[in-house]
């Protein structure tokens, strides 16, 4: 193998061979055993951080998730244009925010079933299937952003309004009264139009722009009937 | 079209072919050659590549051979789904605005949902329109707008719903205000039931007459729905002027709403229904037309009653009282349904 690299490096050599031309005369008597150790370096430092994760406390493994879900949030608090939200999705904080809301959402159990406020699982069943209607139709118009990346976005962009959820109800331990419907309004108008902003910031630039309107508008009815629901919210 | 040019083409091709075989053959016979096909070359002749769009359409065979298409891809796929949502943000509101002002003779099926430029030429013509050849369905690519349509009607029939009675207890403390949640959920079951099941019934019913008729062919299911879908449109500004709280003029809305819709409908209708026997077609526009309005009174009858049925109305509020008593009949077959 030596010869038939070097002869086409050699100088001077008037007709170019080709490059393993000399290979066929190579002729090996006995099997040369070939050992010893490939080590790459990044491969070697990924087999670490796994055995590792497996091994490490489970306090670790918990701070690290919610560090990164609290990472996301800053993120939707302050909306630019990144891609963290999108890069690393995960479910968790759209989970906590759900919960979150619907537990607060909830009407008393002991009040008529008839009138009142949604249940906690009318409340799930909105926010999930909502998202997942919105991600169906955003892809089937021709959207390039995966299904779950869609469903992490949407679901992290509820937190201004659980953020305004948590502001009305601690409004309404004073006392009623056209000025506490009117701060809460103010709230959660700008909650919403918080999270709709924040939630376009990330959606919209998936879309052809002749269906921008088409993708936005179904994320705008989400969020009405989101706020919609915490605006009328009266405690029992 | 390219197709539609290689059939023009393909058709000269052999008429000079043949002209150049036989110099000394009758006219005639060559235009017996080309009867099959000869609706084709008046077509090419009078309507330009409007018509031999429309006339490529008509021999179902024919057509998946002279469109060179990619294949179908099956339902079971997304792009099958993905292509039921192919269009612009400019189509819809196109549609939208379509559907609200309906005019005699103006097909909305025929100039919106299929793109075809000219509309009364398709009346005159031989139609048969090809039903299982799935490329009929693309042209209906626009489930996107009557879902959330129904959707958006949804939710704004139950938030103004709530909206009025917000109102109501203003004017009146006694009034027991409650968010009322459940009726979102009657609200979407009833629209979205209404937007796909009496479409469902139209087309089904459309289809068993389809023998009775040979000209015009009947609308493909989503078709149906969609021509559904878009009439609900002008429901929704009609839903919002209805927190006015006066009656008369709620009435004259809803009048007014129904009248556009139901007019809408029926001017889509007619051509499919009109070579039927005239009781036939009778009975399916009114028809059409009494659950429209079926649905619109109940509508506003359910969501609009500003005092729950268990308190007892004052006579003072002679506006309440009448629909009142129509209410408990109304409330408790939706309690029993929903």
């Amino acid at each position: 193998m030596a010869e038939a690299a070097e002869s086409p490096g050699d100088p001077g050599t008037a007709s170019p061979r080709p490059l393993f031309a000399g290979l066929s005369d190579i002729s090996i008597s006995q099997d040369i055993p070939i050992e010893g150790e490939i080590t790459i370096p990044v491969r070697s430092r990924i087999r670490e951080s796994d055995s590792s994760t497996l091994n490490e406390s489970v306090r670790n493994t918990i701070m690290r998730d919610l560090k990164a879900v609290g990472k996301k949030f800053m993120h939707v608090l302050y909306p630019r244009k990144s891609n963290t939200l999108l890069r690393d999705w995960d479910l968790w904080g759209p989970l906590i925010l759900c919960v979150t809301l619907a537990l607060m959402l909830q009407r008393g159990s002991v009040d008529g079933e008839k009138d009142g406020g949604p249940q906690f699982a009318e409340v799930f069943v909105i926010v999930w299937f909502g998202a997942v209607t919105i991600t169906l139709n955003s892809k089937l118009l021709g959207g390039n952003i995966s299904f779950f990346q869609s469903l992490c976005v949407l679901g992290y962009c509820i937190l201004p309004l659980t953020v305004a959820m948590l502001v009305c109800r601690l409004v309404l331990l004073a006392e009623p009264g056209p000025v506490n419907f009117m701060v809460r309004l103010f709230v959660v108008i700008v909650m919403f139009v918080w999270s709709i902003v924040a939630s376009t910031a990330f959606l919209a630039d998936s879309q052809p722009p002749n269906r921008k309107a088409l993708a936005v508008y179904p994320v705008f009815l989400f969020y009405f009937v989101i706020s919609w629901m915490i605006l009328t919210f009266t405690p029992q | 079209m390219a197709a539609a040019d290689g059939l023009a083409f393909h058709e000269f091709e052999e008429a000079t072919n043949l002209l150049a075989e036989t110099p000394d053959a009758a006219t005639t016979s060559k235009s017996d050659q080309l009867t099959p096909q000869g609706h084709v070359v008046v077509a090419v002749g009078s309507g330009g590549s409007y018509g031999v769009e429309e006339e490529v359409e008509e021999e179902g065979d024919k057509t998946a051979l002279l469109q060179e298409e990619k294949p179908q891809p099956g339902f079971w796929t997304f792009s099958y789904y993905q292509s039921f949502f192919d269009v612009d943000t400019s189509q819809v509101l196109d549609r939208i605005k379509g559907s609200l002002l309906p005019r005699p003779g103006y097909n909305f099926v025929r100039h919106h949902l299929r793109n075809r430029p000219d509309l009364y030429a398709t009346e005159t013509r031989h139609i048969h329109l090809p039903w299982e050849h799935w490329a009929r369905d693309l042209d209906c690519n626009l489930l996107t707008g009557p879902f959330w349509i129904c959707a958006t009607l949804a939710f704004v029939l139950a938030v103004t719903g709530n909206l009025t009675l917000v109102l109501a207890q203003r004017r009146d403390p006694s009034v027991h205000y409650s968010p009322q949640f459940h009726k979102v959920t009657v609200a979407g079951i009833t629209i979205y039931c209404y937007a796909w099941l009496v479409p469902l019934a139209l087309w089904g019913f459309l289809r068993w007459r389809k023998g009775v008729r040979e000209r015009v062919g009947p609308y493909t299911f989503l078709e149906t729905v969609c021509i559904y879908g878009y009439s609900l449109f002008i429901f929704i500004p009609t839903v919002v002027l209805w927190l006015i709280p006066v009656p008369w003029l709620q009435w004259l809305f809803g009048a007014l709403a129904l009248a556009l819709s139901a007019a809408g409908l029926v001017f889509t209708l007619w051509p499919v229904v009109r070579e039927d026997t005239r009781l036939v077609a009778a009975v399916l526009l009114s028809a059409v037309v009494v659950l429209h309005a079926l649905l619109a009174m109940g509508c506003k009858l359910y969501f609009f009653q500003p005092l729950p049925p268990e308190h007892v109305v004052p006579p003072s509020k002679a506006t309440a009282l009448p629909p009142n008593i129509l209410l408990t009949p109304t409330m408790s077959r939706s309690m029993a349904t929903s």
